[in-house]
């Protein structure tokens, strides 16, 4: 990105090394840190490393990663999702009320109103040359209203009737659930489509730079309006496994899970200006928020207070190495 | 000359301009007038009481928040800066109403100052840099009150809450001081030319040699130190300290109340009244509807619409510029 800027003028090998670390610091950041926490816990802790422990910290950290990858993607056109947490929620009401008309049912109306929602939102933000952040603030206000009115105020919790549905969330191989390989799916399509497809690499080009993008004549209103369906579309397949998982669609899940997704995505490695990032750095901040909580969970006398200031002041420490090391960088 | 002028601007632009600098106003008019005509007793002294002393605690949030949008950033820390001066008011209440209100101030001033930190002089940007410490500075106020509510019954601290001169409640009063001062901190004094310069154009603002960092700094400690008001009066009025509700979600509200009150998410404008405006909207919108039972579900859905109403008038603006 700036390794090409000509008023940065000759570069010293030491510079280039120091540039190289930099940017290697930024992509696999997260994932050193996780395994550092691995294998620190697992020294800490005998009860952590267990297949039974670690088969739950994936299901646990599978349906915040399939938000994840769609905050990604909205991310890295230099846009947010507020919206995601409530989108969540509905998906998860739809899915226990689609139920009654089967697996397919369950799925597929979810997913449609997420997409229709997702398609409302971006094409707002597209079209209208509104701020994704108000866009999505409207989103996360209407949709939370939207559930609310689903579920009678939200004293109603509906059933998952369907046991191929529930099956779906509680079944698996191999130890692990199905929603943990529906996440990894995920994150190798998203990755696939982000690194080795035309629209992937325009994704990338509009955060990038917006305006050089509308010059090379890349179709920016229209990437605009498919990241946010995309988001919306992970946001109501994870609320829907996640109804699936715990049999019921729960109407007041979901709140401040917007922000888990984007501190995953941004320890991740993923700059919230847009252009640059991946995948596999949002599994991994996925990850490390999930095992954060893990272990301080296995500490047994620590509460959630203890996580949420850890999450938080990890989450600082993260974007603070972020902007010292970009500005490495650019010198 | 300025009456040619305005002759020879567009009829379309004047309208549409007229809508960005009074629709607040003019919504507040429609909303009293239809509540004159369907809500019986609305326009009694007891209920405009009622809703003022509800407006205070977002209006004050909003204040330090419009400060933040004015300089091209946001501050979603409120909320934990409000649950913090809560969770340290029953500690040092016993020192009196005065102590235990500015070791919370101080206190909200830290979470004003860890933002200011990070933002000013390590540049983080600021919707990351407040989501952290949103996220633990609820966490350090749940430790400080020892994950529980605590109810405070000194006196003279439940009448900052509940107390009254004459018709006017106390934390009204304050609130009124707050948007005095603010107001003129933005239109009079340097330090308010400076921000909205800031937030128009950074880079400008450093080439003409403004202490960029200094202004990033205050304004995020203002921000705070407004949420620490906020949260003690809060606290006042409940009569308790509550570090794991007080102020969920005020940051969502805050946000609203500024961008309705027609201040740009793109900074370097900061609309004081209209901040004021756009609080007492909401306000009388959610008082409206409770009024007549309208569910929770259906108000949140109307405030989604106004909000994307306003800021679509507001694209308008940048538009035509």
């Amino acid at each position: 990105m700036t390794a090409i800027d000509p008023a940065a003028g000759p570069s010293t090998s030491a510079q280039v090394w120091r540039e190289r670390l930099a940017g290697l610091a930024q992509t696999y950041g997260a994932a050193v840190v996780l395994v550092v926490l691995l294998v620190v816990g697992s020294i800490a802790f005998p009860a952590f490393p267990t297949a039974s422990n670690l088969a739950n910290i994936a299901t646990q950290s599978s349906f915040l990663l399939i938000v994840g990858v769609g905050m990604t993607f909205v991310i890295l056109t230099g846009g947010i999702d507020l919206s995601v947490g409530s989108q969540y929620a509905l998906g998860g009401v739809l899915a226990a009320y689609g139920s009654a008309w089967g697996l397919g049912g369950g799925l597929l109306l979810p997913l449609v109103v997420c997409v229709v929602i997702g398609l409302v939102q971006g094409a707002i933000v597209a079209y209208g040359g509104l701020a994704p952040f108000i866009v999505t603030l409207a989103g996360l206000l209407g949709v939370r209203g939207l559930v609310l009115a689903l579920t009678g105020g939200g004293s109603s919790t509906p059933l998952v009737t369907d046991p191929a549905l529930s099956a779906l969330g509680q079944g698996g191989v191999a130890g692990l659930r199905w929603p943990v390989f529906i996440a990894l799916a995920a994150v190798l399509v998203g990755s696939v489509l982000l690194l080795r497809s035309r629209g992937g690499q325009a994704v990338l080009a509009v955060g990038g730079s917006e305006s050089a993008s509308v010059l090379m004549g890349l179709p920016v209103a229209r990437v605009k309006l498919t990241v946010y369906t995309v988001s919306g579309v992970c946001a109501g397949l994870a609320g829907a496994l996640t109804a699936a998982y715990t049999s019921s669609g729960v109407p007041t899940v979901g709140v401040g899970l917007e922000l888990s997704a984007i501190s995953a995505v941004v320890i991740g490695g993923t700059l919230l200006v847009g252009g640059r990032g991946n995948l596999v750095g949002t599994t991994a901040g996925v990850l490390l928020l999930t095992v954060i909580q893990n272990l301080i969970n296995q500490v047994g006398s620590l509460t959630s207070s203890v996580q949420a200031v850890v999450s938080g002041g990890f989450l600082a420490v993260v974007v603070i190495l972020q902007t010292v090391l970009a500005r490495t960088q650019r010198l | 000359m300025s009456q040619t002028l305005t002759v020879a601007l567009p009829r379309r632009a004047t309208v549409v301009g007229f809508f960005q600098r009074y629709g607040v106003y003019l919504a507040i008019v429609i909303v009293l007038v239809v509540n004159l005509a369907v809500t019986p007793n609305f326009f009694t002294l007891d209920n405009v009481r009622v809703q003022l002393v509800q407006v205070v605690p977002v209006l004050i949030v909003a204040l330090g928040m419009a400060l933040a949008i004015g300089t091209e950033g946001i501050d979603l820390s409120v909320g934990a800066s409000m649950a913090l001066a809560a969770a340290v008011i029953p500690l040092y209440i016993g020192y009196g109403v005065v102590p235990a209100a500015l070791i919370a101030l101080a206190c909200s001033l830290l979470i004003g100052l860890a933002n200011g930190v990070m933002i000013a002089v390590i540049g983080v940007q600021p919707i990351v840099a407040t989501l952290s410490l949103m996220v633990a500075g609820r966490g350090i106020a749940l430790l400080v009150a020892g994950e529980q509510l605590r109810s405070v019954t000194d006196p003279g601290f439940l009448a900052l809450g509940r107390g009254a001169i004459g018709p006017l409640p106390w934390s009204v009063l304050i609130a009124a001081v707050l948007v005095a001062i603010v107001a003129v901190l933005v239109s009079r004094t340097t330090f308010g030319k400076q921000l909205v310069a800031l937030g128009g154009s950074r880079r400008a603002a450093e080439l003409a040699g403004l202490p960029v960092r200094r202004i990033l700094l205050v304004t995020y400690l203002l921000s705070a130190a407004l949420a620490g008001v906020a949260g003690v009066i809060g606290t006042a009025r409940l009569g308790a300290s509550v570090p794991s509700t007080l102020g969920n979600l005020v940051e969502l509200s805050a946000i609203t109340a500024v961008v309705v009150g027609g201040t740009p998410l793109s900074g370097g404008q900061v609309r004081v009244i209209g901040t004021v405006a756009g609080a007492l909207l909401l306000q009388l919108i959610t008082a409206t509807l409770v009024k007549h039972d309208v569910s929770d579900a259906y108000s949140q859905i109307a405030q989604a619409v106004i909000i994307l109403l306003a800021v679509y008038i507001q694209r308008g603006r940048a538009v035509q510029r």
